[in-house]
């Protein structure tokens, strides 16, 4: 899984049938230290995050597996909201 | 499966339900010589490892299989935690 954090949201009226009243946000993936690193992606939100909290981001066929996701086409789903992450070393 | 050392913990109390009781620890992949390769990222634990200790983990839906029959939504989990490890050049 992939830290984040949540820096837009997505608006799509037109898409396929089953992301209907599904919430999608933009999200920069960051290292364990916060720094930002890579590209931005669109995630599927399951847990009600909001912008500027950091996240947990399930990619990958797993995303379907997340709660209410069963067989959506989804690659990325957001299934957590960081409160801390401890970095030892 | 990569090798890999863990390097910290992350700390989510609002997240999927299937992830509760889950420990999710950052791990950074590792080369045969013990130096890192690629981003750290964060994995699902289902072996008990700990921060400083060796494993190796799958990626991809495999990772949620350990929690069988529960499918909680990741794409890494470590599988194993590694005593040592030979390589011959």
């Amino acid at each position: 899984m992939l830290l984040a954090k949540v820096v837009g949201t997505v608006v799509a009226t037109r898409k396929d049938p089953r992301l209907v009243s599904n919430k999608l946000m933009v999200a920069r993936p960051i290292d364990p230290r916060g720094k930002a690193e890579g590209t931005y992606l669109v995630a599927v939100d399951t847990v009600d995050a909001g912008v500027g909290e950091t996240v947990l981001i399930v990619s990958g066929s797993s995303a379907r597996m997340a709660a209410g996701m069963k067989d959506c086409p989804v690659d990325a789903a957001i299934v957590g909201i960081v409160d801390a992450v401890e970095i030892q070393e | 499966m990569q090798l890999a050392r863990v390097i910290g913990k992350v700390v989510a109390t609002c997240k999927d339900g299937a992830l509760v009781g889950i420990a999710l620890l950052v791990v950074q992949p590792l080369t045969p010589e013990h130096q890192p390769a690629g981003r750290p990222l964060v994995a699902a634990d289902c072996v008990g490892a700990g921060v400083g200790e060796n494993v190796f983990f799958v990626r991809g839906k495999e990772a949620a299989f350990p929690f069988y029959p529960s499918e909680p939504p990741v794409d890494a989990g470590i599988v194993g935690i590694v005593d040592h490890w030979t390589v011959e050049r």
